[in-house]
């Protein structure tokens, strides 16, 4: 029951209470003097445009990267010659990588600081938990997010470092040019593998569900009138890349896509 | 109705706090939730015990003091209502009922079911003045403004600023309620000359507060007692975005 009147509770008048100065965003006197711009960006709502805007630049070249890699339904000389002809450009190639990486960062490091500042706008949770029209996607976002990348550390430890099954990385086809074909082919004809792209699709599809959409509220380019069309567009957009990019270790497991003759067993 | 209330009790500021239960008979469906915690105090008073503090005011839905995070949701099950508004017959018989304060950095528990919503005010200082000639009174609609402009505003303007956007959202975000404020104001001539001004002010003292950022779950428009959409949200973010590449500073 109740506490007793006797142990202090009682009429002592409730005094305003010293507020604690939690906040990982800046406050007034660490950005005076500095540019508008810079502030506003170090702002939640700025940080949110980064994140969008980022996130947008990230969801072009997951596009574009299934494009060129569904070349695998073509065969080995297309994707062997669409990767030479890639490597062949070094310096628009490296200009697009560090601008890529710079972007990823700018997201994933954008979002973490977010998702700090979050966490400590709300110290003490709810005994009860309740929650009216969120969804699973905008939940999970930071763990879909990170989820994502860890995988994208490990696919580029794959087919790009050739640091995790080394093996195949080595191989050359008859034209002297990388096999590109043969590498993932006898990547994805690795269960384990396989299991590992279709699940960090599906991290990934959850996670455009949700941002795809979102960035546009963000952007402050949407009303009610466009929401629905916005959310039906990422939804649409979540099957494609999850379908599109699932479907080559499907294939390869269905052995729907071999090795060329001579490469592996 | 019989009842079983788990309350919050939090002598002070600066006590930790507990769930406490209750057992509460004879309570009419036809009680408010607030009547229900007045009879529940009466008890109280007569064991001789510290009644639940909590916050009202005009018990008509429109002040905006009322509180609570009942069950998990601000302002209780039923949508579009405040908690002073909600009656008991939303509720089962022998149900057990969680009343929580709205939980925050920036809003301090101040005893029990009240916290200090004084960074709402905070926030609204931020948003300055607002042009307006003096002299004679004008002529009634000498100024035009466009009927859906004028229905947008007044949306806007039905934030009765009660909190239960920032108790819903899971990041503890104030986003709806400052885009209300920004949003009547950005929709009318009165407040044009300081628009853009207003709401980089405004989203700077929101973020000095300690409140969250928005992740767009939307639970805010959900669980606001005047239905205050999510729309005011984007139009905040695309004010300030284009304010602050302007070069406005707070």
């Amino acid at each position: 029951m109740g506490s007793e009147g006797g142990d202090g509770y009682g009429l002592e008048p409730c005094s305003p209470p010293k507020v604690l100065p939690n906040r990982p965003l800046p406050g007034v006197e660490e950005t005076a003097g500095m540019n508008p711009l810079m502030r506003g960006m170090a702002s939640s709502l700025g940080s949110k445009l980064v994140v969008a805007l980022t996130g947008a630049g990230l969801i072009g070249f997951v596009i574009a990267h299934m494009a060129g890699n569904l070349q695998m339904f073509i065969g080995q000389d297309a994707v062997n010659a669409y990767a030479a002809q890639l490597k062949s450009m070094p310096e628009l190639l490296w200009v697009m990588r560090i601008g890529l990486i710079g972007v990823a960062a700018a997201h994933v490091v954008t979002a973490v600081r977010l998702a700090a500042s979050n966490k400590a706008a709300r110290p003490v949770a709810y005994h009860a938990a309740g929650s009216i029209q969120q969804t699973t996607s905008a939940r999970t976002m930071v763990l879909t997010g990170l989820l994502v990348l860890a995988f994208v550390v490990y696919h580029l430890a794959h087919f790009t470092w050739g640091l995790v099954h080394a093996d195949a990385f080595s191989l050359v086809d008859a034209q002297g040019r990388h096999d590109v074909f043969s590498m993932t082919v006898l990547g994805f004809q690795q269960p384990i593998v396989a299991g590992a792209y279709l699940l960090a699709m599906l991290l990934l599809a959850l996670h455009l569900l949700h941002g795809a959409a979102s960035l546009f509220q963000t952007w402050g380019v949407t009303n009610q009138a466009w929401a629905p069309l916005f959310k039906t567009a990422a939804k649409g957009l979540a099957w494609v890349i999850l379908i599109g990019n699932a479907s080559m270790p499907i294939a390869v497991q269905l052995g729907l896509i071999v090795p060329p003759a001579g490469v592996g067993s | 109705m019989k009842l079983n209330l788990r309350i919050w009790r939090q002598k002070n500021a600066e006590d930790g706090g507990r769930m406490d239960n209750y057992e509460l008979e004879d309570i009419s469906a036809d009680a408010s939730f607030l009547e229900m915690l007045d009879v529940l105090n009466e008890s109280l008073i007569e064991r001789s015990e510290e009644p639940v503090a909590f916050d009202h005011d005009c018990r008509e839905g429109i002040c905006g003091t009322c509180s609570l995070v009942i069950n998990g949701v601000p302002h209780g099950p039923r949508r579009a209502t405040t908690t002073c508004q909600l009656h008991m017959r939303e509720f089962k018989d022998g149900d057990t009922i969680t009343i929580e304060p709205f939980r925050a950095a920036a809003f301090p528990v101040l005893r029990d079911l009240c916290v200090d919503r004084g960074a709402f005010d905070r926030i609204l200082q931020q948003g300055g003045f607002v042009s307006v000639n003096t002299g004679g009174a004008q002529d009634a609609n000498a100024l035009p403004i466009a009927k859906v402009e004028a229905d947008t505003a007044f949306d806007a303007a039905a934030c009765i600023g009660c909190g239960a956007c920032v108790a819903a959202c899971p990041n503890a975000a104030a986003m709806l309620f400052v885009a209300a404020k920004v949003g009547h104001l950005a929709h009318l001539p009165q407040g044009e000359p300081e628009r853009e001004q207003r709401v980089v002010s405004m989203v700077h003292a929101m973020d000095e507060e300690g409140f969250g950022s928005c992740r767009n779950y939307y639970e805010c428009e959900a669980a606001c007692p005047k239905e205050i959409s999510v729309d005011f949200i984007a139009e905040m973010n695309r004010g300030y975005r284009q304010s602050v590449s302007k070069g406005v500073s707070a």
